[in-house]
């Protein structure tokens, strides 16, 4: 069970983000500069790869009761502010991520920067925007892989799977050399949200000396539990929403359904 | 040089602290009675974060509709 919810957590968690690192590639090489895009990617990566040996060595050496309740509270706060905004996406509280008219806006804004060379980049503005869109998509990739994988003591398995999503993404971006606006990002977002702070609770409660009845089976009812109430909240902020649009609001959020 | 450093804690606390900081401190707040309990007595403690994010979770969605609305 939670080698698998592992798998699947950081698997749709680094999907949903490389999706997003991958919109933001395509609108820097295409308004731009590929080759100085290319370079953003690359050290982005690179710098990605510095964190990961400096933070996986240091977190695998503290204790474990230690790391549950330092990594599950920060994974629970983490995993919150994910299953939020999912929660305000799906209610219609917040409009949904779309990946086209992102690509769209930081096209727009690409072509209308202007062009300085700094060394051995050609476009600076090209470079810096794949870099940071890569470095701000991946720091979160390696967080949850980080932390899910050392508190299960698998990082191999949640490496796995964050590469394992990387090479989808590419392999698809590669194939319709677009945006992947077909992929159900917000849906994703909430899955990732829900096993986060499902896990979270799970692992901070325990570090902090709690002992959960029937020991790790309890993940078998805390992530569906978790999603259950996440979905009667979007019922209920949702219905808050048609009341104030009965109520003849015109600027009253508009309502969308979670897929 | 301060400015980048106020500039590189921004980030962080945006980056983990995210939009609402009561959430964080709900689950500090959780997290150190669940500790705290576990500590000095005998009764199961597992509980509170669950009631700590169910109460919490609901009233930070609360605070957003509410300013939009």
């Amino acid at each position: 069970m939670s080698g698998s919810a592992l798998f699947i957590a950081v698997f749709l968690a680094c999907l949903v983000e490389a999706v997003e690192a991958l919109t933001i590639i395509l609108a820097a090489g295409t308004a731009r500069d590929w080759r100085s895009a290319i370079t953003g990617l690359v050290t982005a990566l690179l710098s990605l790869a510095v964190v990961v040996a400096v933070l996986g060595p240091a977190v695998s050496v503290i204790p474990l009761s230690g790391l549950r309740l330092f990594v599950g509270g920060l994974l629970l706060i983490f995993g919150l502010q994910w299953l939020r905004k999912a929660i305000l996406r799906a209610s219609g509280n917040k409009a949904l991520h779309d990946e086209s008219a992102a690509y769209q806006a930081t096209l727009t804004a690409a072509q209308q920067a202007s062009t300085r060379r700094r060394g051995i980049v050609a476009d600076w503005y090209a470079f810096t925007l794949a870099f940071k869109g890569v470095l701000l998509e991946g720091l979160e990739v390696v967080f949850i892989a980080l932390t899910f994988g050392s508190n299960q003591h698998d990082i191999g398995l949640a490496a796995i799977a964050a590469i394992a999503a990387v090479l989808a993404v590419t392999v698809a971006g590669c194939a319709v050399r677009a945006p992947l606006s077909r992929v159900p990002e917000n849906s994703m977002k909430f899955v990732v949200g829900v096993m986060l702070t499902a896990f979270g609770m799970y692992w901070g409660a325990e570090g902090a000396g709690a002992h959960w009845p029937g020991s790790d089976a309890a993940l078998l009812v805390l992530i569906p539990a978790v999603a259950l109430y996440a979905l009667a909240l979007v019922a209920v902020f949702r219905r808050d929403n048609t009341s104030t649009s009965v109520a003849g609001d015109p600027a009253a959020p508009r309502r969308e359904s979670l897929s | 040089m301060i400015a980048k450093i106020r500039a590189f804690g921004a980030f962080w606390y945006d980056f983990i602290i995210g939009d609402d900081w009561r959430v964080a401190v709900a689950v500090g707040v959780a997290l150190a009675i669940t500790y705290g309990l576990s500590r000095t007595t005998a009764v199961p403690v597992w509980w509170i974060v669950v009631v700590g994010v169910a109460i919490v979770l609901p009233l930070s969605i609360r605070r957003v509709t509410r300013r939009r609305s």
